[in-house]
């Protein structure tokens, strides 16, 4: 364990989560939520649980954006707040 | 509004995107059955496995359309598969249980392989990998089909209609 690296991956991690919240656009919010899916994989594996990254990308990052997707695409893309 | 209802389950028109997914699309199913098959001595397994599968039947409906798709794998195959997946997974369970042992206990299986307890403890574990992963696959589609097609189904009606 690096605690360099994770300082980082933290950051980006809280970044993500923060600009997944506050953008207006809601496809951009999602692929924002990938990327922050895919911090979270990278700071899974640097802990050393590879199998809890494993589901992370595949669930988080790869299905759970495509439905979010789909779903956007059957509703309005711009948030009211 | 229509025609962003539509992107989903449309054929896409654009050649460089149909291209890329038929030929990323058989790899992405050779990498989610080895991940299956190498479950249980390394990271990853049959829910994981199962979601890569389900992945690239999703990239299928994206690009090439939910009709070709759904006649490639229609929806009744989608409930046959999800059932019989779970059905394998606790069929193992119950054989275990059968032969004397606890639910999923995969030492007891030795008595009808005759292979040692170790490979039959590996055996059991792949069987259980094999059926999570059909059910998690088949679960996958599902849940993406239902909100793309907003639980209506009548493009599955329509392909029925005109096989009949």
């Amino acid at each position: 364990m690096i605690w360099q690296l994770d300082l980082i991956l933290c950051l980006f991690i809280i970044i993500c989560a923060i600009a997944a919240i506050n953008v207006k656009d809601l496809l951009a919010a999602v692929i924002i939520l990938g990327a922050y899916s895919f911090f979270m994989c990278l700071l899974w594996t640097e802990m050393g649980a590879v199998d809890v990254a494993f589901t992370e990308a595949s669930v988080g990052a790869g299905v759970g954006t495509v439905l979010f997707i789909a779903a956007v695409s059957k509703t309005k893309r711009r948030s009211k707040d | 509004m229509s025609g962003v209802n539509d992107m989903m389950t449309k054929q896409s028109d654009d050649v460089i995107v149909k291209t890329v997914s038929r030929l990323l699309i058989p790899f992405m199913q050779i990498y989610a059955l080895y991940v299956i098959a190498h479950g249980h001595y390394s990271p990853g397994g049959g829910f994981q496995g199962g979601v890569i599968l389900g992945a690239s039947i999703i990239l299928l409906v994206i690009t090439y359309g939910l009709d070709n798709a759904l006649r490639k794998m229609s929806e009744k195959m989608h409930i046959i598969m999800c059932s019989t997946g779970a059905i394998i997974y606790a069929g193992i369970g119950v054989l275990c249980l059968i032969l004397g042992g606890n639910f999923l206990d995969y030492a007891e299986l030795d008595q009808i392989l005759h292979v040692g307890i170790a490979q039959a403890r590996s055996l059991g574990i792949l069987g259980v990998e094999v059926g999570v992963g059909m059910t998690v696959m088949a679960a996958m589609i599902s849940i993406f089909l239902d909100i793309v097609t907003g639980g209506l189904h009548s493009k599955e009606k329509n392909i029925q209609g005109k096989r009949a």
